[in-house]
């Protein structure tokens, strides 16, 4: 049992944690829903005024707020299907017994470790630049027109290179939920005759939901924000082609210099994260009791 | 009992398998093999995959032409001190949450969590500005402070977990004993607690190497982490394949040795548990 000494000593040993997390999200949030509601440019020091909610009327009707809207879910979706239909594929496939498991394994998760700008900036001058691109040189070989992907599928392109770098995430912990499988009853099932469709849609793919659901949850909360690709790859355009919220926001703001406006967004754009989170957070609560 | 494969089936596996990561690691490799190209093969159509002449010149041009060691070390002190400075901070909360939970902990535990899932975005102008008006805007100390507020909701959770399977006996044992606070703390729990707090410490180095919206937006030339350092690339006359490979594949490398000991951290640390 615990004395009542040492929950003194407990409460005094985490409110460091808890103070400054509190600081760090209450401060700058209620900065930012301050500044959210004044006129407020950088260049224009000392002419903040109070203005309602009119920046948020301006961002919201703002075509390029529907354009970054659309984008980012086109980003966290397309990026979404891609690695979990393919994570699935490759869990299914590395739970095999093969020779070399340990080795691909390595490279399979290699991915995840490289840092967002090396991984954007290989794939638009390396692989998918129309002149010396491999792609480039790939379609070239079998008579086909270069193609010039940041260009013409902004992006397309960026979602396939966010799509690379969390596969292996979306793998890994596919792979970690299907290795806790009971064989007994896959075995059970295979006498009894079921095919593989059948065992798994009824045996693997229920097993794995839990895990499925973690995998979107959390990517989504990190693919809401992607920046750095965006960044280095094609700025937000052309227009704003390949602009997400994350994107607009900070062009609002630290290339614009409208703080107010910038401001505005990123309450939006907490208002979207937080209904990803509220979901996130009651499963993951759920498991804290079991 | 375990399952027998027939070794058709092994070696057809084996190809696919490998097939597939071969290809999944590919664009790694080919930044490798690049970087050791000169800058005329590396753009050679139709491209040398092996055969050309190995060269360790784009290694030294990196170093010579940018400052490329100060940027590394930025990167070194940043992700290492903005852990250990969290560990720091995390430690004493973890520990006390596992050991004397209260009827709050859970919520504390919970909202904790909520504060990761802040878009950066919401906050990017006030940091911006409260750093500009301190001076801390381009500097290492800056860039600290804010990468431990980041991943603090992941350290204590991590941390959290791995304590939580520590057995509470032993604990009672040793106050049984007499040993004070300081001394359970030092010389009872420490030594069971080393394992989690150092797989901890690993991921969360790679993922404070790796962060790239902070370092991107708070930082110019003088505190660039390499994730800042890299994407200077990204203008058009710096458009040298080898070089770029070169100095990416010098970014990476040591983060990939660390990510392949983590693997297994990595499941547990970035779902907060929620799969082990």
């Amino acid at each position: 049992m615990a004395t009542a000494h040492s929950r003194v000593a407990a409460r005094f040993m985490i409110s460091p944690a808890v103070l400054l997390l509190l600081g760090w999200m209450i401060v700058p949030l209620s900065m930012t829903i301050y500044f959210s509601f004044l006129s407020y440019n950088l260049l224009m020091p000392g002419m903040e005024e109070f203005i309602g909610f009119t920046n948020y009327r301006f961002f919201l009707t703002d075509p390029a707020f529907f354009a970054a809207l659309a984008n980012t879910l086109l980003l966290v979706g397309g990026v979404l299907v891609i690695t979990i239909v393919g994570g699935t594929a490759l869990a299914l496939l590395l739970d095999q017994p093969f020779w070399g498991q340990g080795i691909v394994r390595i490279l399979v998760i290699a991915p995840f470790f490289v840092m967002p700008t090396v991984s954007a900036l290989v794939w638009k001058n390396m692989f998918m630049n129309p002149v010396n691109g491999l792609f480039a040189h790939l379609a070239k070989a079998i008579g086909l027109e270069p193609f010039d992907f940041l260009a013409h599928a902004p992006l397309a392109s960026i979602i396939l290179i966010v799509a690379w770098q969390w596969l292996p995430f979306a793998t890994l912990i596919l792979l970690t939920a299907l290795q806790s499988l009971d064989q007994e009853q896959l075995e059970a099932s295979e006498m009894d005759g079921a095919n593989f469709g059948n065992r798994f849609i009824y045996i693997v793919l229920p097993h794995m939901a839990r895990a499925i659901t973690v995998v979107v949850l959390i990517q989504t909360i990190f693919l809401l924000s992607v920046f750095a690709e965006i960044l280095v790859t094609t700025n937000g355009g052309p227009g704003y082609a390949s602009t997400n919220i994350t994107y607009l926001v900070y062009a609002q703001s630290l290339l614009q210099f409208d703080v107010g406006g910038g401001s505005a967004g990123g309450i939006v754009a907490v208002i979207l994260a937080n209904i990803v989170a509220v979901f996130l957070m009651r499963m993951i609560g759920k498991n804290l009791e079991a | 009992m375990a399952r027998r494969v027939s070794n058709r089936r092994k070696t057809l596996v084996t190809i696919v398998a490998w097939a597939v990561g071969i290809a999944i690691f590919f664009p790694i490799l080919w930044t490798i093999l690049t970087s050791f190209k000169t800058e005329a093969e590396a753009i050679a159509s139709p491209p040398k995959f092996l055969f050309f002449d190995w060269t360790l010149e784009n290694y030294a041009e990196v170093n010579s032409r940018s400052n490329y060691f100060l940027h590394f070390m930025n990167s070194v002190i940043i992700s290492v001190g903005s852990t250990l400075l969290g560990l720091a901070i995390a430690i004493p909360a973890a520990w006390s949450m596992a050991f004397v939970p209260g009827k709050r902990t859970k919520d504390v535990l919970m909202w904790m969590l909520s504060t990761k899932m802040l878009p950066p975005v919401g906050v990017l102008i006030p940091i911006y500005l409260l750093f500009r008006d301190s001076g801390l805007l381009d500097t290492r100390l800056g860039l600290v402070i804010v990468l431990t507020l980041i991943n603090l909701p992941i350290i204590v959770w991590m941390l959290f977990t791995y304590f939580k399977e520590i057995p509470g006996e032993i604990l009672e044992a040793a106050r049984m004993d007499g040993a004070g606070l300081w001394e359970e703390v030092v010389h009872v729990l420490t030594p069971m607690a080393v394992p989690g707090i150092a797989s901890t410490l690993l991921l969360n180095i790679i993922l404070a190497w790796n962060e790239a919206f902070w370092t991107l937006n708070l930082t110019a030339a003088k505190a660039a982490p390499l994730t800042a350092f890299i994407a200077s690339y990204s203008s058009p006359e710096g458009l040298f394949y080898a070089k770029l490979s070169a100095a990416s594949t010098l970014a990476i490398a040591p983060i990939l040795v660390l990510g392949w000991f983590s693997q297994k951290q990595l499941v547990r640390g970035l779902t907060f548990g929620a799969v082990k």
